[in-house]
Parts: structure tokens; sequence; C-alpha cells
């Protein structure tokens, strides 16, 4: 077993990375694959609150690579699935306690015994960034359809090619059809034909994504929820599925040429 | 608002606005060139081509353009005649 490294982020903040991992590691261990999440927000702790863990942390991230603790000691198991591990951000300030070979060796140390490793990505392009995309064998650029958004997941684009980390996967967050189908609001085509990357998932703006985190549960457990059932169409791709985009209304021909993506799951 | 939006007869079009503005913050950011820098540039690009060759400085363009991974840099320069010159 060798984990393949997924690394979640933006550029911008606010756009979902966190809920879009915890609902991804759901998603995956539901299928019964062996899942490790890292919140690598360091001082800005937030995944464990989203995966309902927050009441079992003992020792986080900085414990792990100071040595305070071994690293199985920093994993909390989830609630749920007894196949999914969080390990949790520190809360300290100091930022630099993580380096991203530090990174790198974690996601060495845990890969023989995971499936997937997901790292959750803080916002910005400074050192916490670096620190998220060093291990990672794909990263995911989420992005909101809004200008400020799209344009940070660019910069997001330029940065992870110019580390080798490239070309990277789209997700389109929180996207209103309605919205899109009265022409105020950019639709998928416009956002992948201006960022000119693969994409990989569509989630619409969807309640059941707010109700399931207040109760620190996953939106892809909610039979109901559409964004649930978009962020698992996204496991489904990451495993090397080809799911049809059909988490929204989609108009004919654009979707199936957008399908190629599907082999990032690969081999691993 | 007009008559015909609040009928919501008008398609709106604030969404082409905004791929309009992104495509063109995109193209400056990824050249790392903004508006302002490139009016600079213009300006001293001017200046060394006229040591050469006589040029219409009023109608002088430079754009930033991009086809697919290509970043371009365009300038339409016009040159004066002989019977300007003179």
């Amino acid at each position: 077993m060798s984990a393949k490294v997924v690394t979640i982020t933006s550029g911008k903040g606010g756009v979902g990375k966190t809920t879009a991992t915890a609902n991804l590691a759901v998603a995956l261990a539901k299928t019964n694959d062996k899942v490790v999440s890292i919140d690598a927000d360091i001082g800005l702790r937030n995944l464990d609150v989203v995966m309902g863990l927050e009441n079992r942390i003992v020792y986080d991230l900085v414990d792990v690579i100071e040595g305070r603790c071994k690293l199985r000691q920093a994993m909390i198991r989830d609630k749920r699935f007894e196949n999914l591990y969080l390990i949790p951000a520190a809360q300290t300030r100091d930022k630099t306690a993580v380096s991203p070979s530090d990174m790198v060796s974690l996601c060495e140390e845990l890969r023989g015994d995971f499936d997937w490793i997901l790292v959750d990505s803080p916002a910005g392009i400074e050192r916490g960034f670096r620190n998220a995309i060093a291990p990672s064998d794909l990263v995911l650029v989420m992005t909101n359809p809004e200008v400020s958004a799209v344009r940070d997941a660019d910069r997001i684009i330029g940065l992870i090619e110019a580390e080798e980390k490239g070309p990277g996967a789209l997700v389109i967050n929180r996207v209103k059809p309605e919205m899109v189908k009265r022409g105020d609001m950019l639709s998928t085509e416009d956002i992948v034909d201006v960022l000119a990357i693969d994409l990989i998932g569509i989630v619409p703006e969807d309640e059941t994504v707010l109700i399931a985190s207040n109760q620190g549960r996953a939106a892809v457990l909610d039979e109901r929820s559409k964004a649930g059932h978009a962020f698992t169409n996204i496991a489904q791709r990451l495993k090397g599925a080809e799911v049809p985009f059909d988490e929204l209304e989609s108009r004919d021909g654009f979707f199936d040429r957008i399908l190629k993506f599907g082999r990032a799951g690969g081999d691993s | 608002m007009s008559f015909l939006e609040r009928m919501g007869l008008n398609r709106s079009q604030s969404a082409d606005n905004a791929k309009e503005r992104l495509k063109l913050v995109l193209i400056h950011d990824r050249a790392g060139l903004s508006p302002g820098k490139l009016e600079a540039l213009k300006d001293d690009l001017i200046r060394v081509i006229e040591k050469h060759v006589s040029i219409d400085t009023r109608e002088v363009q430079i754009t930033l353009t991009r086809d697919r991974d290509q970043q371009r840099l365009v300038a339409d320069i016009p040159i004066l005649s002989i019977k300007d010159r003179r």
C-alpha cells in the first residue's frame, strides 16, 4: 500500500477547502479506503471541528514534528469510520514550526499504512501553502465562481507548476445554477476556459453543507445533499472512475469534453 | 433598472462582465506587468525607438495578449513616412 497524497488548496480564504477535505476524506473512507487527513493550517485549526473530532485532540502536528509524541498518538480516529484518521493542526502562533521537508517526511511515514493522505492547505501563498503542497502527488485547486477567487486560483496554479506539482485539478465550489442560467454567475465553462486546467468537480451551493458541519458531520453522509453527492463524485474521480458531471443541470457537449479527466487515482 | 430588466426579459450581463474583467486581470497577473507598469514600459520604448526612427508616438500601442500558454507583448508602432519626416 502506498498512499496518494492529495492537497486541497485555493489561494483565497473561505472558498471551502476545509469542508472539501472533510467531505472527500469521508467519501473515500466510505468506500473502505484507508484515509488520513492532515490539517496544515497551523495556528488556525479547523478541520477538527468540521469533522466533529475537536473533543478528542491531545497531540497535534507540531507535537509530532517536534518529537513530543509519536505519530500514532496524534492521529485521531473518526467516530464513524475506523479507517479514517485526522492529524490536527497546532494552535501555536509560530508558523515556522513546520517546514516543507517535515511534511514530506511525515507523509512518507504515513504512506505505507494508507490509501489516501489528504492535506488541508491554509489560504495564502506563504509557508503554510508550501508545506501543504510539498508532499503532494495531486493538488486540488478550489475556487468559487467569483472574480477574486478565480484570480487567486490562477495564481496558485502558476505556483504549483513552478514547484513541479502541477498541473493540478480544479474544483468549483458554491455554484448556483439558477444564477448561472440568468447570466449573473461565472459558468463552469467560463472558469475552465480562463484557467485552462482539468476540472475534477463542480459543487453546488447547498445549505446541507452548513447543516452537516454544524453537527460535525460530512454532507456526503446525507443522501439528499446535492453538494454531498458532488463530493462523492470527486472521490470517485480521484479513484480513477469516469463519473459524468451531473452535479448541476449540465449543458450537453461541454461536460463530455472535460470528462477525459479521471486517471488521477492512478495506480496508487 | 430598465423596464426590460424589471420584467425579467433582459438577460443580465454581470457574468459576462466578470469574465471580461477576469481575463484582463489574469493577463496582467500572469505577465507580472500591471497596467501602470505597461504604460511606463510604453514610454521607455517610445524614447528608445525615437532615437533610431521617427514614429507616430500618439498611435503607439503596447498590449499584452495570451494564446493558450504563450504570453505575448505586442507592440504596434507606426513609423512616420519619409515625407512626414522632412
